[in-house]
């Protein structure tokens, strides 16, 4: 039996939307019996495009984080819905059903991740089906792993054991952890915080490449080289850490800079003096 | 219940198209089988690369039959109201009036007895028609097919393109490298390969790749860049806009105020000379007039050294950035990802853009274009390892008739009358108008000195009375867009046609409107990507693929496909049978595959019944030509470019200019326009007209950027789907109607008391435009950034010019003052606003 799962890679993710449109396609005026009914034209987003905007003028970077239904081994929507309307297939993929579901708005607010939509006009919750009904007539993949250009959404059998998504899901991290949801759907690459900045001599207003740079914080250290233009980039880094940056440039004054990552940080251009 | 998968090609990619009941209800790349030509395989610094096998789409595409289906088609032909074309034509409510619907046999009537007419009283020079940049995709029947064949079999007065995407390396770089035969752009084989195995660094200058990467390639390139940065090769992007391609693949961003690239260009040159960093032997020998820009970068001819200090008072962004940019580029290989056709961004769309253009021709030419790991790669978006010896056309392969290529007869226009796009509503309202050069001058040089006037003085000449409109709309892509709407509401301009598949911006202004099928609703064949002509083999795509276009559905509504319409004009206007030289739209196609290199692979009835075709990709003994390497290496030109005229000539190593190399001194300026200072032999920055220091800034304080659109092919896809409606990079809909955005920088909003979300408008002398604003570190302070080509024209005062719009017609804004007075392309970037709330 399949066991069917998907790894999301942000380090390949451009942000064009095929997915989300894709799915619109596939869904939108189009019932599959048994699987989903229509989605409506507007308002749902069953694969859902985060775009976070991190760090300030001018250092900037945009995550995409594209967020489908994590097929749960222990999903809320199941425990919320009365009537069995909400069950979770052999192969892993949760189904809410279009005829029992009818009317059960719990089953929307049930979710943490906030997959499922409310169709107002069948009085329906809806969410991404891992595209099933294709798996079931022979599709290798739902629409949108197929329409994104650069191969960031990956979707396969678990059992297939030198699938894609075999291979690297061990290394992919859950969205949210703390749900405990036991998702199928699991990343690579989720932006966290970064902590950058940029330094020059403030005697020779010149760029200071190649300055060591320490972060450090209660449980770790790790230092970075600034690169020709000054600029270092600490990435990576969890949320709420409060941080010290330490800068100890040959012949110049050591700097000592505390920041705390409540959000990506750039600390702007730090003139060292000597 | 039958489901059909049908190919079909789009401006965004090729696809598969399932059709179940007569109606379409998925859109899907084209996903290759075993059977399918293998793919190719690149291998660089021990990794190995390939693409995957299928076709990628843009998102616009995605939507395509929300757009087919829209309610915003054309569904029947149509009569303004108050339009009698035998008595009072109400010209003036052009653009407010309503349209009742008639039958096609009235409308086409109408226009066939306005044609007779006009041609009567006036002469056949008295019309004139122009079309879009592919509202439809296909090489028969798109537009050189219907339109320019109709047309210029019948004689009208042609309107020349500008080159509107890429003025700068038009009407600049030329004189710095030639390439006139590919409008200003370097070819760019093989430069895939090139940079995954030898290149340290690409410099992403003023291009947003994700965005416009190759034209029409869908995302197929996007991986590459991906690739490039996988391998450690470091991304710099220089935009005044944290653009799509920088905001996940930036390694540094920079960011020069609007229309001072030049002048960081020249800080950088300045660098190199100081510090003796770049290719002397390549300057020495490959290039002319390098003594002469060397003083005028040490001030020896004008007082003014371009110091990094110098730049960074112009550009605004630190001098020890720009030493340490220039010391950066010196230092590693480096590829410049501009300079092909990619050239969509801000700096070649501006005031004197040509200098930038031509500062980037010099900048890489010290750095030894051509050489291993440097050269130009316009947005690193073209140049896989592909088959460029298996032919096939593309739509502009035959000049303005496509159909000469296989036609008994060419059209000959028989009118010598032109007129230049970004001068019609002056050529209309305001006769006599002149103008330099040719448009697209891709034959020569020479074509951009040519002096034109309209009328045409002598008896050939008339003054412009019929417009005739085939697809898309000018009002929110060309400048100064209420121009326009006067010209529409202009006594002078006494018929207008407007033949669509959409109802366009500009459609609300014609007498008689003609409903147009997409291609979906008809056959024709063509290879993906492929414009042919100047563009020829060209392409952003990882494979080539040869599509049979089927027809997938009926025409919806009472549309009819272009061809047809104009086959029924010709019937009416007595040349039918001249005009389809009784060949039937499936003997077209059929010609077509016949003179391509298909048939060495696969009858006409496997390739109709398949679709498509993969051309294999070159084996084992492959013979690479890397773009300029040829000229690098002092030898002949070896690049499979067929638009390279100098090919088989005793001129085949040299560049395309005067001299034959590389020139820093202009001669082809310097033999026609000597003493212009806007355009000087020697490029140079020049202050825009319309910049961050010109006078009317402390009117309009904030520098307006509007680069191409990423989520629709100019107006062609956005106002047509309510799932891009849906996008907040393309709109963003409150209180239910869908908002144009303009980004603004946090620093400006506050002081302007704007928040994130809220309805501004933004105005200067020309216009005024409500967007909703997105508040965003990604522009610099001071600068705005909105997409140019919303569709959506929407005047809160209907038919009067100047009237505020609440679509996003931003273009409304920008200057209809041409880049410099002998260099006639437009300026949209070059564009002061001011920004206030709108709602109280």
């Amino acid at each position: 039996m399949s066991k069917y799962a998907m790894v999301i890679d942000i380090n390949k993710c451009s942000g064009c939307y095929n997915c989300t449109l894709a799915c619109k396609d596939e869904h939108c005026g189009h019932d599959y019996p048994g699987y989903s009914a229509s989605q409506p034209m507007t308002g749902h987003f069953w694969m859902r495009l985060i775009e976070r905007e991190r760090g300030k003028y001018p250092k900037v970077k945009v995550a995409y984080t594209p967020i489908p239904c994590m097929q749960c081994s222990d999903a809320a929507c199941i425990k919320a819905a009365t009537d069995g309307a909400v069950y979770r297939r052999e192969d892993g993929i949760v189904i809410i059903d279009p005829v029992k579901a009818k009317g059960q708005k719990q089953i929307v607010s049930a979710c943490p991740y906030r997959a499922i939509y409310w169709n107002e006009e069948l009085q329906l919750p809806q969410k991404c089906t891992f595209c099933a009904h294709l798996l079931d007539e022979g599709w290798k993949e739902p629409r949108c792993v197929e329409l994104c250009p650069t191969g960031a959404i990956m979707f396969g059998d678990m059992e297939d054991k030198n699938s894609q998504v075999a291979r690297t899901f061990a290394s992919g991290e859950i969205l949210h952890p703390e749900y405990e949801l036991k998702d199928s759907v699991v990343y690579l690459n989720l932006p966290k915080k970064f902590i950058a900045g940029t330094l020059a001599y403030s005697d020779t207003d010149e760029c200071a490449g190649n300055v060591l740079v320490t972060l450090s914080s209660v449980s770790q250290q790790q230092t970075a080289m600034t690169d020709n233009f000054g600029d270092f980039d600490f990435e990576g880094l969890a949320d709420n850490i409060e941080y010290t940056v330490t800068i100890e440039a040959q012949g110049y004054k050591t700097r000592i800079l505390k920041t705390k990552t409540i959000t990506d940080v750039y600390l702007g251009v730090i003139k060292l003096a000597r | 219940m039958t489901e059909h998968i049908l190919t079909q090609c789009t401006v965004g990619g090729a696809v598969w198209a399932h059709v179940k009941d007569g109606v379409i209800t998925r859109i899907r790349p084209i996903v290759f089988d075993d059977t399918d030509a293998p793919s190719w395989t690149i291998d660089a610094r021990g990794r190995k690369f390939t693409p995957a096998r299928k076709t990628s789409l843009n998102p616009y595409i995605v939507p395509e039959r929300t757009r087919i289906y829209s309610e915003n088609r054309i569904k029947y032909p149509y009569k303004r109201v108050d339009f009698d074309p035998n008595g009072e034509r109400n010209i003036r409510n052009r653009g407010k009036s309503d349209y009742e619907r008639i039958s096609w046999d009235e409308a086409l009537d109408i226009v066939t007895a306005e044609i007779k007419r006009v041609r009567e009283k006036y002469g056949p020079a008295a019309i004139t028609g122009s079309t879009s940049s592919h509202h439809n995709w296909g090489l028969l029947f798109y537009k050189m097919g219907p339109f320019g064949r109709f047309w210029q079999q019948l004689g009208f007065s042609f309107l020349q393109d500008n080159p509107d995407s890429w003025e700068g390396w038009h009407w600049g770089a030329t004189h710095a490298w030639g390439y006139y035969w590919k409008l200003g752009h370097s070819d760019n084989f093989d430069m895939l390969e090139e940079a995954l195995k030898y290149t340290d660094q690409i410099m992403y200058w003023s291009v947003d790749p994700h965005t416009s990467a190759g034209g029409y390639c869908g995302q197929d390139s996007v991986p590459w860049r991906m690739w490039c940065r996988d391998l450690g090769i470091k991304g710099i992007f220089i935009d005044p806009w944290c653009n799509h391609t920088a905001a996940t693949l930036g390694d540094k961003w920079i960011a020069p105020r609007p229309g001072t690239d030049t002048a960081l260009a020249e800080a950088i040159a300045y660098v190199w000379i100081k510090e003796g960093t770049y290719d002397t032997w390549f300057v020495e020998n490959r290039t002319l007039g390098f003594d002469e820009f060397k003083k005028q970068i040490l001030g020896e001819k004008d007082g003014t050294p371009r110091t990094p200090g110098w730049a960074s008072e112009i550009c605004d962004i630190p001098a020890r950035d720009i030493t340490a940019l220039a010391r950066e580029w010196a230092a590693k290989r480096t590829i410049l990802a501009t300079g092909a056709m990619t050239g969509t961004a801000g700096a070649c769309r501006e005031a004197y853009a040509t200098e930038w253009a031509r500062l980037m021709v010099y900048l890489i030419s010290m750095q030894g274009l051509g050489k291993q790991g440097v050269n130009v790669w316009g947005g690193a978006a073209m140049g896989a390892p592909l088959d460029w010896t298996f032919q096939m056309p593309g739509y502009s392969s035959g000049g303005w008739d496509v159909f000469s290529l296989v036609a008994k007869k060419g059209a000959e226009n028989k009118v010598s009358q032109k007129v230049y796009r970004l001068l019609l509503p002056e050529t209309v309202m305001n006769p006599p108008v002149s103008w330099i050069g040719e448009g697209f001058c891709g034959q020569s040089l020479e074509q951009q000195f040519t002096r034109n006037i309209n009328p045409e003085p002598g008896p050939g000449g008339a003054e412009i009375k019929m417009y005739y409109r085939h697809g898309g709309s000018y009002i929110s892509t060309m400048t100064d867009t209420n121009r326009w709407v006067r010209m529409f509401q202009h006594p002078n301009l006494e018929f207008v046609v407007m033949q669509d598949c959409h109802w366009q911006s500009e459609t609300r202004f014609g007498d008689v409107i003609l409903p147009a099928s997409t291609n979906f609703e008809q056959s024709d064949i063509s290879e993906w990507a492929a414009p042919g002509g100047y563009g020829a083999n060209n392409t952003g795509c990882a494979h080539r693929v040869m599509i049979y276009q089927k027809k997938c559905i009926e025409p919806l509504w009472e549309s009819k496909p272009d061809y047809d319409i104009y086959c029924e004009l010709a019937k009416r206007l007595g040349f039918y049978d001249e005009f389809t030289e009784g060949n039937t739209r499936e003997d077209w196609i059929r010609k077509i595959f016949d003179i391509s290199s298909l048939p060495k692979y696969v009858t006409f009835e496997d390739f109709k019944k398949k679709g498509y075709f993969v051309v294999p990709s070159p084996s084992g003994d492959y013979k690479r030509t890397v773009s300029n390497r040829w000229y690098y290496e002092g030898r002949v030109c070896d690049t499979p470019d067929p638009s390279n005229p100098l090919i088989g000539t005793d001129k085949a190593d040299k560049m395309g200019t005067y001299s034959g190399k590389i020139e820093f001194v202009s001669q082809s300026l310097l033999e026609h326009f000597p003493d212009d200072d806007e355009r000087p032999p020697l490029a140079r920055y020049i202050p825009s007209w319309e910049g961050y220091d010109s006078d009317i800034a402390s009117k309009y304080p904030l520098q307006l950027l509007t680069t191409h659109v990423r989520f629709s092919y100019h107006t062609h896809h956005d106002n047509k789907s309510p799932w891009l409606d849906e996008i907040p990079g393309n709109r963003i809909i409150k209180d239910g109607y869908a908002w144009w955005p303009v980004r603004i920088h946090p620093t400006d909003a506050v002081s302007r008391d704007i928040k994130n979300g809220e309805i501004v408008k933004m105005y200067n002398d020309r216009g005024a435009v409500l967007c909703i604003a997105q508040i965003t570190e990604r522009v610099r302070p001071g600068t705005v950034h909105s997409y140019q080509a919303g569709a959506k024209y929407d005047p809160l005062e209907p038919g009067k010019p100047g009237s505020i719009d609440r679509g996003g017609c931003v273009n409304l804004l920008t200057p209809s003052r041409m880049v410099s007075k002998n260099a006639p392309g437009m300026a949209n970037n070059s564009c002061l606003v001011e920004i206030a709330k709108w709602e109280v």
